[in-house]
């Protein structure tokens, strides 16, 4: 019940800007418009809606780590957080309350993404449904992502950290946009060490039924966002006794 | 019957004491003003008495609560009105209201219940249906010691409560703190001295971590040997005064 209270806010204080709706919801589906319209303008496959999707859906993920972040260095700045630790609400209260409502969120971007590819001519199959569920452990990374930046950074940091920095890392090093054999080397090792390619492959494989790629991807995903998860747990319930 | 009792309480960082053997009684339905200048341990105190910073010796008892060992009780009878004002200001005025009484809780009969009473108390009716970060300065800290009233604190905390507003607002926000004396235990900070001396049953001045003086605005007037209050802080801060033992 307290911790539904909390997460009720936090939900709202995302929807209610619109900037995050711009972002979140809008940017996502203008990047499949734009790059299916230049696709259909190429001769070679590069942006093909069925490959394209799933990685735009992964790259609007990042979306929600800023998002995240934002609003707990936001109520870390201001006094309401610290009016609310004197309230009976508990740390794990406060860490739900947060993440929790950034789940439908996350999945309702997704859902979005996949709404506008169909119009664009994806076929529909019951590969969105299994799209969106193998979204969770890579959202779950992002949403951690974020607790974790927002208990350490304040909100000009976030903006700079989570804004530019993570959404360049994760477009560039994903493979949404490009295959990364075509640069391959160093760029290629460190795209495979960190989890952006892996969630993206994932996606792929959950959407196009390819099962047997799925367990080494998820298992890369859930290397990641496990460890952030259980970091940003302990970055929060710092700063928590340090307010 | 004691709201709230100190009794050795002390905060050290590092090297600095911020808050130095501090021994308190606050009875149930005093209006208690703590006074001093910035780096006095005032906020110090108030942030260990709301269990936010712990003592690095000593406790305090809060309706009979340990802040050392019952932190979970001593929240559940303390409301806190912070010096910024304490809002989310996405949601409306309403919003911050249910949000208070939701993570105190509260049934949604009890919390419709209770933002009535307050509505009415406070005349936020008019302000229900607004975004709170859309409210003036005098609104929102109307609407910030609502949110503080709403869990039915025993005691509440007020950290500078009229800082910022004009002389109009202030004037009707202590006639809303007034309201409360003898129904809820209220431990204020201030740096005005006549908002201490009009509210206050009992002002207590702190310099450098401890109770220089402590007793009603006319006995401390007359300790300091001064007519006006002003001039009685000042005095008892420079060490004119007779300190207390």
């Amino acid at each position: 019940m307290k911790m539904r209270a909390f997460a009720g806010r936090t939900m709202k204080e995302i929807l209610r800007d619109p900037l995050n709706l711009a972002f979140g919801l809008g940017f996502p589906v203008v990047l499949i418009l734009l790059l299916s319209a230049i696709q259909a303008n190429v001769p070679v496959a590069l942006f093909e809606i069925d490959r394209l999707t799933p990685g735009i859906t992964v790259f609007g993920l990042a979306f929600m780590t800023l998002f995240s972040a934002t609003l707990v260095a936001r109520d870390r700045e201001t006094a309401l957080l610290q009016r609310l630790y004197t309230t009976p609400l508990t740390a794990a209260d406060f860490i739900m309350g947060y993440a929790l409502p950034m789940m439908p969120i996350a999945l309702m971007q997704g859902a979005v993404c996949y709404i506008a590819a169909l119009i664009l001519g994806l076929k529909l199959s019951a590969g969105i449904l299994w799209a969106l569920l193998f979204l969770v452990p890579a959202a779950l990374f992002f949403i951690a992502l974020g607790l974790l930046c927002g208990s350490l950074l304040g909100v000009k940091q976030v903006g700079g950290l989570c804004g530019a920095l993570l959404t360049n890392l994760t477009a560039w090093l994903s493979g949404v946009w490009f295959d990364l054999d075509l640069v391959g080397g160093a760029f290629k090792a460190i795209a495979n060490v960190l989890p952006f390619v892996h969630a993206v492959e994932l996606e792929r494989a959950a959407f196009s039924g390819d099962w047997a790629a799925v367990p080494a991807q998820l298992g890369w995903v859930l290397l990641w966002a496990l460890p952030v998860c259980a970091l940003a747990v302990a970055l929060f319930l710092r700063q928590m006794k340090r307010q | 019957m004691e709201a709230i009792r100190t009794v050795n309480l002390t905060k050290k960082y590092k090297d600095i004491t911020a808050v130095d053997r501090l021994n308190l009684t606050i009875e149930r339905g005093e209006l208690f003003a703590l006074l001093g200048v910035n780096g006095a341990g005032k906020t110090t105190t108030i942030k260990m008495l709301c269990g936010l910073a712990r003592p690095t010796s000593g406790d305090a008892f809060l309706a009979g609560h340990s802040v050392v060992s019952e932190t979970a009780a001593v929240k559940r009878v303390i409301g806190v009105s912070p010096q910024e004002t304490a809002v989310a200001p996405g949601l409306t005025a309403l919003e911050n209201l249910r949000l208070m009484a939701g993570v105190h809780g509260f049934s949604r009969e009890k919390q419709n219940e209770r933002i009535d009473e307050l509505a009415e108390a406070f005349d936020l009716g008019g302000v229900l249906g607004k975004r709170a970060g859309k409210l003036s300065g005098g609104w929102q800290r109307r609407l910030s010691l609502a949110m503080a009233l709403i869990g039915e604190p025993e005691i509440l905390f007020l950290d500078e409560p009229t800082l910022g507003l004009d002389v109009i607002a202030r004037a009707e926000l202590w006639d809303v703190i007034r309201a409360l004396r003898g129904r809820v235990t209220v431990i204020l900070t201030t740096h005005y001295m006549e908002e201490a001396e009009a509210l206050s049953d009992r002002i207590a001045v702190m310099k450098s971590g401890r109770v220089l003086a402590e007793g009603t605005a006319e006995a401390l007037k007359a300790r300091a040997g001064c007519e006006r209050f002003e001039d009685a802080f000042i005095a008892l801060v420079r060490g004119e005064g007779r300190a207390e033992q």
